[in-house]
């Protein structure tokens, strides 16, 4: 059997599991309508209507998540380096601290440009 | 019997790997439902009350009973929803938040059903890599169920949730690294057994304290519930949701805690080895027993968890962010550094003490000159607050400042206007005529 095969049997179940609780829901409860409760809840006033997925919302949120893929690359390459540490030696080691370095640079240059910051 | 402990991986019958999987099913479920009891107990005792105690012995029964009402109750669907992403949501997040576990190790090899078989469901050269691939999953349950509800809080709490955790998951994969280099290796089960004659969390101790802050932000807890706080974003990303999907949620919510302590036990703390005074006695490492140890140690992990939550009150977001990308990310990749050179040399070089002495000397000179220089510029920037305050309270109080009328600010002295002046000159006239 491969490897992957019992996560394949755990997902299915999880997955089973979550569907049912999923339906079962609507069947087991009781439905009695009311024009305002199926309002979108915004702690009692009218509801703002927008369109799904809310429209705009604040551009701060894309850069970090460009922010996040450029470091989680950083850490994909850092994972194999480590596991082979031991046989690449100091060769390994100056390569990845160039590599750290260059990635520093860009890290330097967003804080710099008060990319890292919130409020 | 096969060669090294990854051969028995990807050779159980499918008898054991169905008894495996329920196995670990049942497991997890339970443990949220004992999670959630504990958690308002020990909550309850750190806040001067009793907490649940009426379902069953001890209340243990409460959270059950509590999964029942929820699934007869009555579920609102909102009329703004994007009907088939709201279905999914809840689903993606629990279905991800039960396979993450398939490849946390509970104990070594033991005989089940007149079979060897480890105790773990499956393990791969990559497992570790693939936790941190199916918690990403995860989070797109999140981020759908916000963008589905058609509704302004949980759209707001779902993207400060995604935000929170894919900055906390850098931090959290840079903790690994300074494991992987010492196991060399990323299967939870081969670094489990990389830490025999010590715990991982003793000689890579800042490893392990960017791991802990960081599981605590990943799994959107206290003091980093920024998602779900109440003040300003009602529930989050699950405002909309009710009976069983917001089930689904809680359920994933806590699983993931599960998860995230089972992983820190794994990489930091032994795993299912037992700790040194258990481990005097023989038979402690062998057969069923290590499920036990195991147990104890994801259990301290949820207890802090608990504790946490019992005792600090919640960052603001800029902090929060502010924490994960200034603070956690540079040290963990400063400590990655000085892992590395430590064991290039320690492994390649043969150094005599006086070149360690030497190089410490230099090391401890430099980081006195940089304190010394950060203080300095830390002092210029007091000094230079302090001219501001005196400069703010030599100049003269506008009361309308911009148009509007303002307070004074600090350093300011509220001066009297003509009308009020003459108001209290007139009242302190007639009181005293």
């Amino acid at each position: 059997m491969n490897v992957y095969t019992p996560i394949l049997v755990l997902g299915l179940l999880a997955f089973g599991f979550a569907v049912f609780s999923a339906v079962i829901a609507p069947i087991t409860g009781p439905k009695r309508y009311n024009r305002a409760k199926v309002d979108a809840y915004e702690c009692g006033i009218e509801p703002t209507l927008q369109p799904i997925g809310g429209g705009r919302f604040p551009v701060k949120y894309y850069l970090t998540a460009m922010l996040f893929i450029v470091f989680d690359i950083e850490i994909v390459f850092l994972y194999p380096w480590a596991v082979a540490f031991d046989r690449m030696a100091v060769f390994g080691l100056i390569e990845m601290v160039l590599f750290i370095v260059t990635v520093l640079v860009v890290y330097a240059y967003v804080w710099r440009r008060r990319g890292l910051e919130w409020d | 019997m096969t060669n090294g402990q990854f051969g028995f991986f990807g050779t159980d019958p499918w008898g054991i790997v169905i008894v495996k999987v329920l196995g670990i099913f049942a497991l997890l479920v339970l443990l949220t439902l004992f999670t959630i009891w504990w958690e308002r107990r020990v909550v309850s005792r750190m806040q001067n009350r009793i907490g649940p105690n009426r379902v069953g012995p001890f209340g243990l029964l409460q959270s059950l009973m509590d999964g029942f009402k929820l699934a007869l109750k009555e579920e609102i669907v909102p009329k703004g929803v994007h009907l088939a992403v709201y279905w999914i949501a809840p689903i993606v997040s629990a279905t991800m938040a039960f396979v993450a576990f398939a490849v946390i190790p509970f104990g070594p090899v033991v005989e089940m059903f007149g079979t060897y078989t480890p105790l773990q469901l499956t393990d791969f050269p990559v497992s570790v890599l693939y936790v941190l691939a199916i918690a990403s999953i995860g989070i797109y349950g999140i981020v759908l169920a916000g963008w589905s509800s058609g509704s302004i809080y949980p759209l707001l709490g779902s993207l400060r949730s995604s935000a929170q955790m894919i900055s906390y998951e850098i931090a959290m994969g840079l903790s690994f690294v300074a494991v992987f280099l010492y196991a060399g290796s990323m299967s939870t089960s081969e670094i489990v057994t990389a830490q025999q004659p010590v715990w991982f969390a003793v000689i890579l101790l800042p490893s392990f304290l960017i791991y802990v802050t960081a599981m605590v932000g990943e799994t959107n807890r206290a003091p980093f519930d920024l998602p779900e706080a109440e003040g300003e974003l009602v529930g989050g990303f699950h405002t909309e949701y009710s009976s069983m999907k917001f089930a689904l949620f809680f359920l994933a919510e806590y699983i993931n805690m599960v998860t995230v302590s089972a992983l820190a036990t794994t990489l930091f703390l032994g795993g299912w080895q037992a700790p040194w005074p258990l481990s005097l006695w023989e038979g402690a490492n062998t057969g069923y027993w290590p499920i036990l140890w195991w147990l104890a140690k994801v259990q301290i992990f949820i207890f802090i968890f608990i504790w946490l939550r019992g005792t600090l009150p919640r960052l603001r977001y800029d902090q929060f962010m502010k924490f994960g990308w200034k603070v956690l990310i540079p040290v963990s990749i400063a400590w990655i550094l000085i892992v590395a050179t430590a064991r290039v040399v320690r492994n390649e070089m043969t150094i005599s003490t006086t070149q360690i002495l030497l190089s410490g000397g230099i090391v401890i000179a430099l980081l006195l000159v940089a304190s010394w220089l950060l203080q300095a510029r830390a002092d210029r920037k007091a000094d230079a607050k302090e001219q501001e305050f005196a400069e703010a309270q030599a100049r003269p109080f506008d009361a309308m400042a911009g148009g509007y009328p303002v307070p004074p600010m600090p350093g300011q002295q509220a001066e009297l206007t003509t009308r009020r002046a003459t108001a209290s000159t007139t009242t302190q006239e007639a009181i005293d005529g």
